[in-house]
């Protein structure tokens, strides 16, 4: 018998501390996907968010460091220069990247830092109980707009991937999204391209995750895979940005 | 040996440099900008890495993914910027990673003024950013010491697994004087770093991490860090004393300072009073034993703030002697003779 699938080597065998149907667990899973297919299990550094995946390294099984909220590209800077032998990535929520973490993020970028981001994008902060995110959708309730997000009093959903592609240093940017086996396998590929290009020095790659937060969208798992396509993805369009 | 003419900001990086550091991050900020500019030059002579960063924030947390990695790793600034450094600065002691964070310090609060000043001493001392953390703090009062404390604070950092700050003054950082750069080849001491982030070839996962989720699990970690503190407490106390057997009236002062102080006791030994100088050296941990009761008279403390370090040697003589106090900040500095004139009135 021919083995086809099997539990990805950079991945725990343990339970995940993520509510039914988010998208941080799927995540997890395509980067030790990737890690292992790519052969780079004992070469790569992860750095983990503050967020809901604040102990990432619980269940990847490989060096890890954490950071402080938003902090994520700046201690992978100082990593990567240090060791610029290994393959360092960040993996944060858009609270952690692109609110408390904006300047970091677009420094590291602006230098051209050879470093893979994942960018997660739920449109809402998930650990501190569901408030207002940078990319939070014109109109959606969260805890803390309560009322819908009003434009004119808490601006618009703040698109980073569109906003970073105009820096000059970015190689590649793609948005896609964990909400079909088809998309799924989408994602897998662009999370693929851009460790791939840190393997061959093109430089800083990014890949937004639109990805479900059922619990503070206040849906189903169901209906939250389905509000992505329907909705999300009319703010922030899939498909590669640069 | 050779003797160069340098400031306390360039010895300081000249002493990194020699030290191992590889990696420096950093801000620009008056009066530390020579030790920036210092570090841009050399380090990338010797083969390492420096990045101008975007904000205080960012130069911290760089230094905190270089030193995860394994690498001697610095950053300078002064007051305003180390407020920033803060967040950094406690998540570096709860992964307990090494680091030196130089600080030449100037007027506060707030914005301030560039002038020297000494009013950082509880934030060094007493915290600063979040939790139950303590830095080695060094306080050096020439451009020589600037050199030897900062070598030194490079191997404490890594013997202990913790940042260790030099906190200097303007007038430490842009005086010059003649230094002794020792020697070119300095034996750099090399602690091995088995927790490093280098890939996990050939062992299980390390992690660099200061989140403890489950019950007991911070606080015995927590605990863990509190017997590193004493045993720092019991062995790595310096201070230098001039004058205190015969001592009636003790002048203690640190940094800066303390060379003010000194040539007051000098005078005032000419004019008969016998006064000597406690000055700690190390301010985190506070020399206490120096101020032990054989050595009992009165003291007066003297700094460029309104009395900080005034507290811990209250806390020292632990009301076995009377403790006086006279400081200037903001840009004053207690002269020779408004401390001759206070000592008078005390005796
Ligand atoms: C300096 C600081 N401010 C605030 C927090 C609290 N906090 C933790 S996670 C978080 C938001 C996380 O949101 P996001 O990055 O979108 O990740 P998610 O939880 O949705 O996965 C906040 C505000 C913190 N830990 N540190
Ligand atoms: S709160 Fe949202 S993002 Fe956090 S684990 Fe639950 S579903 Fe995932």
């Amino acid at each position: 018998m021919t083995k086809i699938y099997s539990h990805p080597k950079s991945l725990r065998g343990v339970t995940t501390h993520y509510c039914p149907g988010c998208g941080h667990g799927m995540a997890h899973k395509l980067i030790a996907e990737v890690v292992d297919e790519l052969g780079i299990r004992e070469k790569i550094i992860g750095v983990a968010p503050v967020g809901c995946a604040v102990i990432a390294y619980d269940y990847w099984d490989f060096d890890c460091s954490e950071a402080a909220h938003g902090r994520a590209l700046a201690v992978a800077t100082g990593i990567k220069r240090v060791r610029p032998q290994n393959i360092v990535f960040t993996y944060q929520g858009d609270g952690d990247l692109a609110a408390i973490g904006t300047a970091e993020t677009i420094h590291a970028a602006n230098r051209g830092e050879n470093i893979t981001v994942i960018f997660m994008n739920n449109a809402i902060y998930g650990m501190t109980g569901g408030q207002m995110a940078p990319t939070t959708i014109a109109g959606q309730k969260t805890a803390t707009t309560p009322q819908g997000r009003d434009v004119r009093t808490s601006g618009y959903p703040l698109k980073i991937s569109e906003m970073l592609a105009v820096l000059e240093p970015v190689k590649y940017i793609e948005r896609v999204g964990l909400s079909s086996p088809s998309n799924i396998i989408k994602a897998k590929k662009a999370i693929k391209q851009a460790f791939q290009n840190q393997i061959d020095g093109v430089g800083f790659s990014l890949v937004e995750l639109l990805s479900p937060c059922p619990t503070y969208w206040g849906m189903s798992p169901a209906e939250a895979l389905k509000w992505i396509d329907e909705v999300m993805t009319k703010e922030f369009p899939l498909g590669r940005i640069k | 040996m050779n003797k160069i003419l340098i400031s306390g900001n360039e010895a300081i990086g000249e002493a990194a440099v020699q030290a191992g550091c590889g990696f420096y991050a950093g801000y620009p900020i008056t009066p530390q900008n020579e030790l920036t500019a210092y570090m841009a030059k050399r380090i990338t002579e010797t083969g390492g890495i420096f990045i101008q960063s975007e904000s205080e924030i960012s130069a911290i947390n760089m230094v905190f993914g270089a030193s995860a990695a394994g690498e001697r790793a610095m950053t300078s600034s002064s007051s305003p910027g180390i407020s920033l450094k803060q967040e950094g600065i406690s998540y570096l002691a709860g992964a307990q990673l090494p680091a030196v964070i130089v600080n030449i310090m100037r007027g506060g609060p707030g914005l301030g003024n560039i002038a020297p000043a000494q009013s950082d001493y509880f934030q060094a001392t007493k915290g600063g950013g979040h939790g139950d953390y303590r830095l080695i703090v060094l306080a050096p009062y020439s451009v020589q010491e600037a050199f030897d404390l900062t070598t030194l604070a490079f191997d404490l950092a890594d013997i202990y697994r913790m940042p260790v700050m030099i906190l200097g003054d303007g007038i430490i950082g842009q005086m010059m004087e003649p230094l002794e750069a020792k020697s070119k080849k300095r034996k750099v001491k090399n602690v091995e770093k088995p927790w490093a982030l280098t890939g996990c070839k050939g062992r299980k996962p390390n992690i660099a991490r200061s989140f403890y989720m489950k019950e007991g699990d911070l606080e015995k970690f927590n605990l863990g860090l509190q017997g590193k503190y004493k045993k720092i407490e019991g062995k790595e106390t310096r201070w230098e004393e001039k004058y205190v057997d015969d001592a009636r009236i003790i002048l203690v002062a640190y940094g800066t300072m303390a060379r003010i102080a000194e040539e007051a006791v000098k005078q005032l030994r000419k004019d008969k009073i016998k006064a000597g100088l406690i000055r700690p050296i190390t301010l985190w941990p506070f020399p206490v034993e120096a101020f032990r009761p054989a050595k009992r008279a009165r003291y007066l403390v003297t700094e460029m703030s309104y009395g900080q370090m005034v507290e811990d040697v209250r806390l020292a003589v632990n009301g076995k002697a009377k403790v006086e106090f006279l400081g200037r900040s903001g840009g004053g500095i207690p002269t020779q003779e408004q401390i001759i004139n206070k000592v008078k009135d005390i005796v």
